[in-house]
């Protein structure tokens, strides 16, 4: 079956089962290896994306859901302001130590912000729960948030 | 140039953070066949017979492999020293199934769908047998998990196949039982500490092709890139130096890829086909199909005298290596050999027992590597103890833990594997890390339990801990550097960074000693044709070994560049100076190092300038820490939070503090889940019932208090730049910090872990 997705800010063709995993879709046929795939259930958040403005893991949505709502991975993000400040934010607060799971939760954090542009730690807490990490205390990354929130005054 | 002690970002932290192709999965071949694992449904099993047609009709089968069509090599996949201390006791594929999970047959196909069709249509003849799935009973049980006549130690390790016995070990010093009968007071407990699964984000990938000149290049997710190059070689019979083994971005290894996973089977698809071949497996095979924490029994006895002077130490322990024995006496000898000697004043201390096999997931190297299971059960004895003396457990600890420049007869006695090497601790801040986190935490002006309303209780908890700095004598490290024309550094290190930030450290004291930028170092490392070897990232090594590894290439590549510099300046070397960016002679004469360095591969003098130089570890210097746990219970449902959580760590000085914090916070994390709720639980059966993330939960950021982390002021004299380990050590104190908080918010032990409601309610019932 043919779809036309809204990626990364481009409408590109594809041609596949309309229940194929969008997670296989962005990796494999869009080659967009910046989202991750740890565990396939839903569960870890490595292949978080935005689909519009609500965050969802790619894993556990299927391509024929998606057609009609524009995707962003960590691929299209990256080219924008936001991004740059939230990556200084996590280069400065050491909050990126295997990197794996860092593309989701810097999507996660994205969607965090739009909705709240000024959050509390505990809700950033909230926020990141269903981005899982294994290297580092979650401390830094919170710091990470706080840090982005208020040095990118203005940008959400 | 001061480089060492600043916190700089990774070196590879902006590349992954735009999530930039880095990982195993991100880097293999487009084209590459699809590998999958048909896995055994029984714990114990012999294949009656295989057919494989069916699956080879199938549209995109390329190939069907058993255990007839490999090498029959006894080998271990546990990535170790050579000969390696772990029994060789496991095929690539075998008659015999000895777990739920384990591997049948390896089929390599065009796409994931066809793999997963091909996998449902291989025609399995089963002979069930009855499993070992208690590891109590496993020694004896008249299954015999290992019955092959090729299996075998490499040297002594007490591996006894026909009992179900792995390894087995005893050590004493002094008379322990004579101790132990005159002594004022004795403390026995008994204590069990679970299966932990590792859970790294990424999971365990590789991805195999043949290159130009048909050597097998193997990509994957490894912490031993050099033991995974022997160990294929072995077990495919395959000479070595014609396989390269490379090692991109991991995400995360905590031990669980210090052994050979999936690198066999894709190989031998890559082989079979000349195709280039990947294997990545899914949650629930790196659940079911890679390794766990062994699983302890561990029986304490303690003596003191009324005033707590400690007398006697006896340890006995039991630990599950599950159906395969990676790391099974090294594991089990840590959880003596870096326990023990943090009291090191006893008249008398014994440790021993057994390492058995059952048909359980297969246990292996886990952060901590029996240390926290030793720790949990030596540290929770004590707390009880100070209790049964009415001293407070801070004061028990002064009076019997170790001081710098002391020593324990258990350093020299007790290895991993091997007999150990005498050393005097050159650095132990351990009183002050004790003393600045019961100041942290309030210590002093806080109850032990105090009643924040009616049905909730807090309490509070301490434990102390020791780790070690790689194994001595064993562990070797390498590095190759070489000058660049404009003045920058090729390193090249065979150390293995799994996501810890070794690359940046080890650059940063290379920069440090040369007096150059950080930046100005272009480190590649873990790659079998193109670095030099070291033993890989395990045993808290890297910061110890590999650096002093890196601090000696440095200061030689210095020498040439104060000689060739001297040189260029019609001086001697000892009338130069070197700053990082000049070289200057006395007589006000300079050359920039940018200028000497391009004239060197171009005008004048011209040659290449490289140093390799290589650092055996001497001695495993412990780093050392105290923890401090504060928990809420709700005495009604026996459900707990933890509230604070204080460490204080001395590894010396701190290559990147900040690089430090994470590995201490992140072992501090796995620490409280293997505490509070993490739990490899099986079936009646022995079918895993943790095989995925909602089953098996890692704490997530709701879990965790805001974890507060501080460094001691200490130099390790035998460390690079005064630097001790740091990877290991953080993740040991929680189990018996939160288990002594529990217990003094509700009087209940838990002396099985991990420390749930449940088992908290169930003795609160019964407590009066």
């Amino acid at each position: 079956m043919k779809f036309t997705l809204m990626l990364n800010g481009e409408q590109r063709d594809f041609d596949c089962e309309p229940t194929r995993r969008l997670l296989d879709l962005l990796r494999g046929d869009a080659g967009l290896t910046g989202v991750k795939e740890g565990c396939g259930q839903g569960e870890c958040g490595a292949c978080s994306i935005l689909l519009g403005d609500r965050l969802v893991n790619s894993c556990m949505v299927a391509v024929g859901q998606v057609a009609d709502r524009p995707i962003t991975t960590i691929e299209g993000y990256s080219r924008t302001t936001r991004f740059a400040v939230l990556r200084d934010a996590f280069g400065k607060a050491g909050a990126v130590q295997c990197g794996f799971c860092t593309p989701g939760m810097i999507m996660a954090c994205e969607a965090l912000l739009r909705q709240n542009n000024r959050p509390r730690a505990p809700e950033i807490r909230l926020a990141l729960a269903g981005n899982l990490c294994r290297c580092t205390g979650y401390n830094m990354i919170v710091d990470a948030v706080e840090t982005a929130a208020r040095e990118g005054k203005g940008l959400w | 140039m001061k480089e060492v002690n600043k916190s700089i970002p990774k070196i590879d932290g902006m590349g992954l953070v735009t999530g930039k192709p880095a990982f195993t999965d991100d880097l293999a071949p487009a084209d590459a066949l699809v590998v999958k694992i048909l896995r055994s449904p029984h714990a114990f099993a012999r294949i009656k017979s295989i057919r494989t047609d069916g699956a080879l009709e199938l549209p995109g089968v390329v190939c069907v492999l058993t255990w007839r069509d490999v090498p029959r090599v006894v080998i271990t996949r546990a990535g170790q020293g050579y000969p390696e201390p772990s029994p060789r006791d496991r095929f690539t594929l075998d008659e015999f199934v000895r777990h739920v999970g384990d591997d049948v047959a390896v089929v390599g196909a065009e796409s994931e769908e066809a793999a997963a069709a091909a996998i449902r249509a291989i025609d399995v003849d089963y002979e069930v047998l009855d499993p070992v799935l208690d590891f109590e009973a496993a020694e004896g049980h008249p299954s015999v998990l290992h019955p092959e006549t090729e299996a075998r130690e490499m040297f002594p390790i007490g591996f006894d196949p026909n009992r179900n016995i792995a390894s087995a070990y005893e050590m004493h010093v002094g008379d322990v039982d004579a101790v132990v009968d005159q002594a004022d007071i004795v403390l026995k407990r008994r204590f069990y500490t679970q299966a932990q699964a590792h859970v790294a984000l990424e999971p365990h990938s590789v991805a195999t092709w043949l290159d130009l000149n048909d050597r097998l290049n193997v990509l994957t997710s490894t912490q031993t890139p050099f033991h995974v190059r022997r160990i294929m070689a072995d077990a495919l019979e395959r000479p070595l130096h014609g396989i390269r083994v490379i090692k991109p971005r991991v995400g995360g290894g905590f031990g669980g890829k210090q052994q050979v996973t999936g690198e066999l089977f894709a190989a031998l698809v890559t082989l079979r086909t000349g195709r280039p071949a990947k294997l990545v497996y899914t949650r629930q095979e790196v659940f079911t199909s890679t390794c766990c924490r062994h699983a302890m029994r561990l029986d304490v006895t303690l003596a003191a005298e009324r005033n707590g002077r400690l007398q006697a130490i006896d340890m006995r322990i039991l630990s599950d290596t599950g159906a395969y024995g990676e790391h099974a006496l090294t594991t089990f000898m840590v959880a003596g050999a870096k326990t023990l000697p943090l009291y090191n004043r006893v008249d008398a201390v014994r440790f021993g027992g057994k390492t058995v096999y059952t048909n359980l997931p297969t246990a292996g190297a886990y952060r901590g590597y029996g240390a926290i299971q030793g720790n949990f059960a030596l540290e929770s004895t004590l707390n009880e103890l100070a209790i049964e003396l009415s001293l407070d457990p801070a004061e028990l600890r002064r009076i019997n833990m170790i001081r710098e420049g002391e020593t324990s007869p258990v350093f020299a006695i007790m290895g991993e594997g091997t007999e150990g090497v005498a050393m005097n601790v050159g650095s132990c801040k351990l009183d002050y890390c004790l003393d600045r986190a019961l100041e942290m935490i309030g210590w002093q002006n806080k109850a032990r339990r105090r009643v924040v309303d009616s049905g909730r209780v807090r309490g509070l908890g301490l434990a102390v801990a020791m780790q070690g700095s790689g194994v001595p004598t064993i562990d070797m490290a390498a590095a190759t550097l070489k000058l660049n024309d404009q003045g920058s550094f090729n390193l090249l290190v065979g150390a293995t960074d799994l996501g810890t930030g070794s690359d940046t450290i080890l650059a940063q004291m290379v920069a440090d000693v040369l007096g150059v930028s950080t930046e100005q170092i272009i480190v590649t490392s873990s790659d079998t044709d193109q670095t030099p070897f070291d033993t890989g990232a395990y045993a808290s090594s890297t910061t110890y070994v590999s650096g002093n590894a890196v601090v000696k290439t440095a200061r030689a590549m210095r020498e040439l560049i104060v000689g060739v510099g001297a040189e260029r300046l019609a001086s001697s070397a000892d009338d130069v100076e070197f700053d990082g960016r000049t070289i200057r002679s006395r007589t006000g004469e300079s050359i920039s190092l940018s200028d000497l360095s391009t004239e060197l591969f171009y005008s004048r003098n011209q040659q290449q300038l490289a140093v390799t130089e290589s650092y055996l570890c001497q001695q495993s210097p412990p780093p050392y820490m105290a923890g401090l746990a504060e928990v809420e219970v709700d005495l009604q449902t026996g459900e707990f939070t933890l509230e604070d959580f204080v460490a204080v760590v001395d590894c010396g000085t701190t290559i990147n503090p900040n690089l430090a914090r994470v590995q201490v916070e992140g072992g501090l994390v796995q620490g409280i889940g293997m505490a509070m709720f993490e739990d490899v639980r099986v079936s009646p059966q022995g079918r895993l019932r943790t095989a995925d993330l909602i089953n098996y939960r890692i704490p997530s950021r709701m879990d965790i208090p805001d974890l507060r982390v501080e460094f001691a002021e200490s130099s390790e004299p035998t460390g690079p730049f005064g630097a001790k380990s740091v990877g290991e050590i953080g993740i040991d104190t929680p189990p018996a910090a939160i288990a002594s908080a529990v217990h003094a918010a509700t009087g209940v032990w838990v002396r099985d872990l991990p420390i749930t409601p449940e088992k908290i309610l169930r003795a609160l019932m019964v407590v009066p």
